[in-house]
């Protein structure tokens, strides 16, 4: 472990709104949190503690502060106060103090500088309790309280005016020329009729613009008719992280009103664990229906290439260890098609000592990877993930999360790691058989 | 009337009532609430809701492998202290007769001497849960209010049973009157305890469990992870 000091607590404000109703606009929207499941869920904790023992941010910091039951607090204090059975008995006694402004200040670390979402404590808890999805409903009454780290409120305002926080629409077909002419790959945009609706995360449209093009290379290998399109090309949906409901239910219909127009019946999914999250599992919710199109996630659809028969892969035969993105594979249920890719690639894999379902989120989920202020208990979580890296001695560090990939990237940097990250469609792309 | 016939009586019966109307009414509550239908396409092979809420229910049973070292201890605890506490109430010979003498229902007792062991070891047990809530930081970051008074009210019926342990069952059931009545009335009054603030404390969860995992397994079974 290396000497890295866990960031101050610390929090931001947006607007001008008073305490009093920030505090309102938080309780009215923790509230609205509870149907049936929430509910139930918050009803059942017996505080165990055993969810600390799940949590990244616990095991290396050892504070207790970071234990997930403890960051549904101003949550637990709605539902009582407002939503459970004996509500009224709970007002009527002042058994449950109303969270103050200064409560929701002090967890705003607790809720977004330290928890990924990554829904590891819900695999360890025995009641079966999904707090990664309680603290995102948390983050719904932060954000309308405007009590968000600044950096991730930024990253909304953009995302409300381009539909991406990397780049406005109108700037998509320079971005896509650039990189098809970089890569020598062709990158169709804006194509009136198309049956893949691609899209991209900001990453691949900046400094990870090689997984785009290795993008282009398959889906032009395999004769598909595809395109990126101005009206909906970024799926990691930052409103879906921020706790902005309107935003991601605006992103969200981006991607499927743009499928839709275009005649697409998939949209594909970048390599983004989020992304994968708000559009394949949440997105028919927004659109108030099932969806006329289907959703894949990049893994999906290089493991059902690869089953198929449409694309070939030269074997690599090396070691390779893979990092489970949470939001693919713990919330997502992909496990098992990254590992039919990797076996497709020849590749020996050496299962990470927590891998699968029971993985280490990397650190960077649920837009902390953003959060600058994070930085330092961040690169602490890596320290967990590069040990066990460095345990299974494979010569390939793999994954199929652009998100992860950055956050792992940035914590080899910081901890002078020449480890470097691979991603799943990179390899694919770069052995391609004739 | 004394002691004895106020907890057999009265008490009893406002104990039975307030933990049947408020378990109903706090287990009714959150049922009501609205529950959103999953839009989204389930994965392909996945099992019905019934299935996955049950296998979720089961598989709570025990503790994933990747986390067993660090939770064996809090894991073991509550395995004894829940076997423990099942086996004293359900098994022991003088509660069946007094569930019997309250209902007409009956079924065959189990041997005094296991009835002393699960008894010592569910305090045993107990008095660790307690320690460890006071001695490890986490825990007793979280513990609230609730968290103390559920634990004196699950530990109270066994201490004042256990004081009321002086002879063997068979001897106490073949006397026609209770000797000991004001200690017998105690260790009532805290049975009656306990059953007055099920409803209100934690203790609800031995009804809630099976819905919450349950519900967290559809959710992920849709989703097609393996559990």
């Amino acid at each position: 472990m290396n000497n890295i000091k866990t960031a101050a607590p610390a929090f931001d404000k947006q607007g001008d709104q008073g305490d009093a109703q920030r505090v309102d606009a938080a309780m009215h929207s923790f509230v609205r949190e509870f149907g049936v499941t929430a509910a139930l869920h918050m009803e059942s904790c017996v505080h165990c503690g055993l969810c600390a023992d799940a949590c990244h941010f616990y095991l290396t910091t050892g504070q207790a502060k970071y234990t997930p039951a403890l960051k549904l607090e101003p949550l637990r204090r709605a539902y009582l106060r407002e939503v459970s059975p004996f509500a009224p008995l709970v007002r009527a006694l002042g058994l449950v103090r109303k969270p103050s402004i200064t409560d929701l200040e002090q967890w705003q670390e607790l809720i977004y500088d330290s928890c990924n979402m990554c829904g590891r404590c819900t695999t360890v808890c025995p009641m079966g309790i999904d707090i990664a999805e309680l603290v995102r409903g948390a983050r719904h009454g932060m954000f309308k309280a405007g009590l968000v780290p600044e950096r991730l409120a930024l990253m909304d305002r953009t995302a409300r005016q381009w539909g991406s926080t990397a780049t406005p629409g109108e700037d998509l077909p320079d971005i896509l020329a650039e990189i098809s002419a970089q890569y020598g790959v062709a990158i169709p945009c804006d194509l009136p009729q198309a049956d893949i609706l691609v899209t991209a995360a900001p990453a691949e449209l900046g400094e990870h613009t090689k997984a785009l093009a290795d993008a282009a290379k398959i889906l032009n290998r395999v004769g598909a008719k595809w395109t990126l399109h101005q009206g909906g090309f970024d799926a990691s949906n930052i409103g879906f992280n921020n706790g902005d409901v309107e935003l991601q239910e605006k992103l969200t219909r981006a991607l499927v009103d743009t499928a839709v127009k275009i005649g697409a019946n998939t949209v594909l999914l970048p390599e983004c664990g989020h992304a994968y999250g708000a559009a394949r599992w949440e997105a028919a919710k927004w659109y108030g229906a099932a969806l006329p199109v289907r959703v894949i996630h990049m893994t999906e659809f290089l493991d059902e290439l690869l089953a198929s028969e449409r694309i070939r892969v030269k074997k690599i035969g090396a070691t390779a260890t893979f990092h489970d993105p949470c939001q693919i594979v713990r919330r997502g249920g992909l496990e098992a098609a990254a590992r039919r890719v990797l076996a497709a690639l020849g590749f020996d894999l050496i299962e990470l000592q927590d891998h699968g379902v029971t993985g280490f989120c990397c650190g960077g989920g649920g837009g902390v990877v953003s959060n600058q202020r994070a930085a330092p208990l961040r690169h602490k979580v890596f320290e967990l993930k590069k040990s066990q890296v460095e345990a299974t001695g494979a010569a390939h560090f793999v994954t199929s999360c652009g998100q992860c990939r950055i956050t792992l990237e940035m914590g080899a940097k910081q901890a002078r790691w020449d480890k470097k990250t691979e991603s799943l469609l990179e390899l694919v792309a770069d052995n391609l058989a004739e | 009337m004394d002691l004895l016939d106020f907890a057999r009586g009265p008490a009893l019966v406002f104990a039975i009532v307030v933990f049947v109307l408020g378990t109903l009414w706090r287990l009714v509550g959150v049922l009501r609430l609205p529950r959103l239908p999953d839009l989204s396409p389930a994965r392909a092979g996945a099992p019905s809701n019934r299935v996955a809420a049950w296998r979720a229910i089961l598989r709570g049973m025990w503790p994933r492998q990747a986390f067993s070292a660090r939770t064996h201890y809090v894991t073991l605890n509550g395995y004894v202290f829940h076997t423990g506490l099942a086996l004293v109430f359900f098994g022991y010979a003088p509660h069946i007769a007094f569930v019997r003498r309250v209902t007409g229902v009956s079924w065959p007792a189990l041997p005094d001497m296991a009835m002393y062991v699960a008894a010592a070891a569910t305090v045993v047990s107990l008095l660790l849960a307690l320690a460890l809530r006071v001695t490890d930081a986490v825990r007793r970051r979280i513990s609230g209010v609730d968290d103390w008074i559920t634990w004196a009210i699950v530990f109270l019926p066994m201490i004042t049973g256990m004081a009321v342990l002086i002879e063997p069952s068979q001897a106490i059931l073949a006397r026609e009157h209770t000797i000991f009545r004001g200690p017998l009335a105690v260790h009532l009054l805290t049975l009656e305890l306990l059953l007055v603030w099920f409803p209100f404390g934690k203790l609800m969860h031995a009804v809630l469990f099976a819905f919450s995992r349950g519900a967290t397994g559809v959710r992920f079974s849709h989703r097609g992870v393996s559990t």
